[in-house]
C-alpha cells in the first residue's frame, strides 16, 4: 500500500500558489534596491561616456581650470582639479572641526556622562543631524562668517563666502556620525578590560585614553572615513557659504568650489540635455561617486573587523 | 618601595598609578575637556536655532497668515511660501506611498525569506552602499532616469520618485531592524498553531514590527523634506502660482524656496529665508514629535 504510506506524510500536496507569490512580490522589492543602483551607474556612466567623446578625459582630470561658458556657446574648460580641491578643503576643513568635537563628545558620553544626562544628550546631538543642509548653510553666511570670522580675522582677509565658513557648517553637521558612531564602538569594549585597568590603579582618564580609544580604534576609524564621505558629498552648505569660484588655493578665507557645488550651480543654470556642459554634470557626478563609494567601503571593512575582535 | 620592586611592577603601575598632585590635576582638565568639547556640539545648536529665529521670527510673525498663503513674490515684504509649503506636503506624502511598501517588503523578504546565499549577500552589501550615496547624485539619477528617460520633466512625480528612492535604502533598514527585534517565540508560536510563513509574517510579524517601522519611515521622510540638492537637480522651479492639481505638474518646495532666497543681496529675503527655515523646522519638529510618539505609545516591550 504505497498510496498509504505517502499519505502519513506531513508534506502538503497542493503547492501554495498565493503563498509564493507573496514571497515573488517580496523579492522584487529586495531587487529593486539594485535596480537603484543599475539606474546610478548607468545615467552617471553614459553621460560621463558622452561627455569624453567631446572633451578629453586626460585634460578633465589633470586640467586646472573649471571654466563652463554659460549661454549658448558650449564649451570652455572643464578641469575637475580645482573643483576637488575645494573638496579637499571642505572635507578637511570639516574634519578638523568635527573630529575633535566628535572624539571628545563619544569619549565623554562613553565613561565619563551618567545615565541621566546621556539621555538628554544623545537625542540633542540627533536633532544637531536632523537639521536641514540648506538651513545650516544660512546659518553659515548669516552668522559664522559675519559674526564670527570677520571680527576675530578682519573683514579684509575674510571674504563673504568662504571655505573656512562651509568647513565649519559641514564640521558641525559630521560631529554627529563621528560622535555616535566612535560611542558605539566605545561601549562594545569589554567591561573587564576596563576594570583590568582600574585593577592596577589606573584613574578614569587613564583607561579612557589607553585602552578604550586603542580598543576602539578600529570603529573610530570607520566613523572618520565615513563622516569624511558625508562632507565630499555635502551640496548646501557649501554651495551656499563657500561660494562658487573654482580654484587651486589653500586659502580658507577665500571663496572656493566643490565639485558638488559645480553641480547645483549648473543645474541652477538650466543647461539644455545633450550639451557639453549638461555632459559635464555627471562627468563631476561619476567622480563624486566613485570617490564617496570608495571610502564607505573602506569604511564598512574596517568595521566588519572590528565586528569580528568583539562579538 | 625600593628600586628593585619598582622595576619588577607592571608597567601601567609605574607608568601613571600613583596619585601624583599632577596627575589628579591632569584628570581633572581632561574631565573638563571632555564636557567643553561636548556641550561646544549643543551650543553650537543652539546658536543655528537662535540665529534662525531672531532673523526670521519678526517676518514671520507680521503676518502669518499672508506669509503662509501668498506665493512669491519680487518684492521680499509680499512674498510668501504658499506654493513651496503646499509642493514639500505634497512631496512627502507621495514619497511616503511610494517607498514604504516597497521598503517594508523588501526589509520582510530579507528578515524572513531570504536563503543566505550570495544573491542576498549582495542585496545587503548594496542596500548598505545606496544608503552613503550623497543626495545630489541621487539628483542626477532623477535628472536622468524620471525628468529625461522617462519625460515626466520637473514635476511632483519626477520629485516624489526620487526622494522616494534617496529614501528607500533608510527605510529598509528601520523596517529590518523592528523586524528583527520580534522574538523568535512569537513565530513559533504562531507555525504551533498552523500557520504558514506568510501568515505568520502578516498576523503576527508586522503587526508588532509596525510601530518601530513607521518612527524610522518618519525619520527618513523628515530627512527627505529637508533635502535640497536633489529637487534642484530635477529641477524643480521656486517662481511658480500654481499648486499641483495632478502628479504630472509641476510642483516647488519649501528648501528650494530658502535657498533661493537665501542666494539673494537684499536683507529682507534673508528675514524670509529665516521665516520660511522656522516654518520648515516645525514641520520636521511634528514630524519626529509623531514619530516619537509613535514608539513610545505602540512599541512592545518583550
Amino acid at each position: 500500500m504505497a498510496r498509504a504510506e505517502s499519505d502519513l506524510s506531513i508534506r502538503r500536496r497542493r503547492p501554495r500558489t498565493g503563498e509564493r507569490l507573496v514571497v515573488r512580490a517580496l523579492l522584487v522589492c529586495a531587487v529593486l534596491s539594485i535596480l537603484v543602483t543599475v539606474g546610478i551607474v548607468a545615467v552617471l556612466a553614459l553621460d560621463t561616456f558622452e561627455f569624453f567623446q567631446h572633451y578629453s578625459p586626460v585634460e578633465f582630470f589633470t586640467g586646472t581650470t573649471w571654466a563652463p561658458v554659460g549661454g549658448r556657446t558650449d564649451s570652455g574648460d572643464f578641469g575637475v582639479l580645482p573643483l576637488l580641491n575645494g573638496t579637499l578643503m571642505i572635507g578637511l576643513g570639516a574634519l578638523v572641526v568635527g573630529l575633535p568635537l566628535g572624539l571628545l563628545t563619544a569619549i565623554y558620553l562613553s565613561e565619563y556622562a551618567s545615565p541621566r544626562v546621556r539621555r538628554v544628550l544623545k537625542p540633542t546631538l540627533e536633532v544637531l543631524a536632523g537639521i536641514p543642509t540648506v538651513v545650516v548653510g544660512f546659518f553659515a553666511l548669516n552668522f559664522v562668517t559675519p559674526t564670527l570670522l570677520r571680527p576675530i580675522f578682519g573683514d579684509e582677509t575674510v571674504f563673504i563666502f568662504n571655505a573656512a565658513s562651509g568647513a565649519i557648517a559641514v564640521g558641525l553637521m559630521i560631529l554627529p556620525i563621528i560622535a555616535s558612531i566612535s560611542e558605539d564602538s566605545m561601549r562594545a569594549v569589554p567591561t573587564s578590560l576596563r576594570e583590568a585597568a582600574y585593577g592596577l590603579g589606573s584613574s578614569k582618564r587613564q583607561v579612557s585614553l589607553r585602552v578604550v580609544v586603542p580598543a576602539a580604534l578600529s570603529g573610530i576609524a570607520a566613523s572618520v572615513i565615513l563622516a569624511f564621505s558625508r562632507a565630499v558629498g555635502e551640496t548646501m552648505a557649501v554651495t551656499i557659504a563657500a561660494g562658487n569660484t573654482p580654484k587651486i588655493t589653500g586659502d580658507f578665507f577665500t571663496s572656493i568650489q566643490t565639485l558638488t557645488a559645480a553641480i547645483a550651480q549648473t543645474v541652477s543654470g538650466e543647461v539644455p540635455a545633450g550639451t557639453v556642459r549638461y555632459n559635464s554634470l555627471f562627468a563631476v557626478g561619476s567622480t563624486l561617486f566613485v570617490i564617496t563609494l570608495a571610502m564607505n567601503l573602506l569604511s564598512a571593512r574596517i568595521v566588519r573587523r572590528f565586528r569580528q575582535v568583539y562579538q | 618601595m625600593s628600586a628593585v620592586t619598582d622595576a619588577f611592577a607592571p608597567s601601567a603601575l609605574r607608568r601613571g598609578a600613583t596619585r601624583t598632585p599632577v596627575k589628579i590635576a591632569l584628570d581633572a582638565v581632561f574631565a573638563l575637556l571632555l564636557f567643553v568639547g561636548t556641550v561646544v556640539g549643543v551650543v553650537a545648536l543652539g546658536v543655528l536655532l537662535f540665529t534662525i529665529y531672531d532673523k526670521g521670527w519678526d517676518r514671520l510673525m507680521a503676518d502669518p497668515v499672508a506669509f503662509l498663503t501668498s506665493y512669491v513674490s519680487r518684492l521680499p515684504q509680499r512674498a510668501g511660501i504658499k506654493a513651496a509649503l503646499w509642493g514639500s506636503v505634497y512631496l512627502m506624502l507621495l514619497t511616503a506611498l511610494l517607498c514604504f511598501p516597497i521598503g517594508v517588503g523588501a526589509a520582510v523578504y530579507l528578515e524572513e525569506f531570504a536563503p543566505k546565499n550570495r544573491t542576498t549577500n549582495f542585496i545587503e552589501a548594496n542596500i548598505a552602499n545606496l544608503a552613503g550615496v550623497p543626495s545630489v547624485v541621487y539628483g542626477l539619477l532623477g535628472l536622468g532616469v524620471f525628468a529625461r528617460f522617462f519625460r515626466l520633466g520637473p514635476t511632483l512625480l519626477a520629485g516624489a520618485l526620487t526622494l522616494a528612492v534617496m529614501s528607500l535604502p533608510v527605510i529598509i533598514v528601520a523596517a529590518r531592524e523592528s523586524v528583527r527585534a520580534v522574538p523568535q517565540s512569537v513565530r513559533l508560536g504562531a507555525y504551533a498553531l498552523g500557520a504558514t510563513r506568510w501568515q505568520t509574517v502578516w498576523t503576527q510579524v508586522l503587526p508588532a514590527a509596525l510601530p518601530g517601522t513607521l518612527t524610522g519611515a518618519i525619520l527618513a521622510l523628515s530627512r527627505a523634506i529637508g533635502e535640497t540638492a536633489p529637487l534642484l537637480v530635477i529641477g524643480l522651479p521656486v517662481v511658480i502660482f500654481t499648486l499641483p492639481n495632478s502628479l504630472n505638474d509641476p510642483a516647488s518646495a519649501l528648501p528650494l524656496l530658502i535657498f533661493n532666497w537665501t542666494g539673494r543681496p537684499q536683507a529682507s529675503f534673508a528675514e524670509a529665508a529665516a521665516a520660511a527655515s522656522i516654518v520648515l523646522l516645525a514641520l520636521l519638529l511634528a514630524m519626529n514629535a509623531v514619530a516619537i510618539f509613535l514608539r513610545n505609545r505602540f512599541s512592545i516591550r518583550w
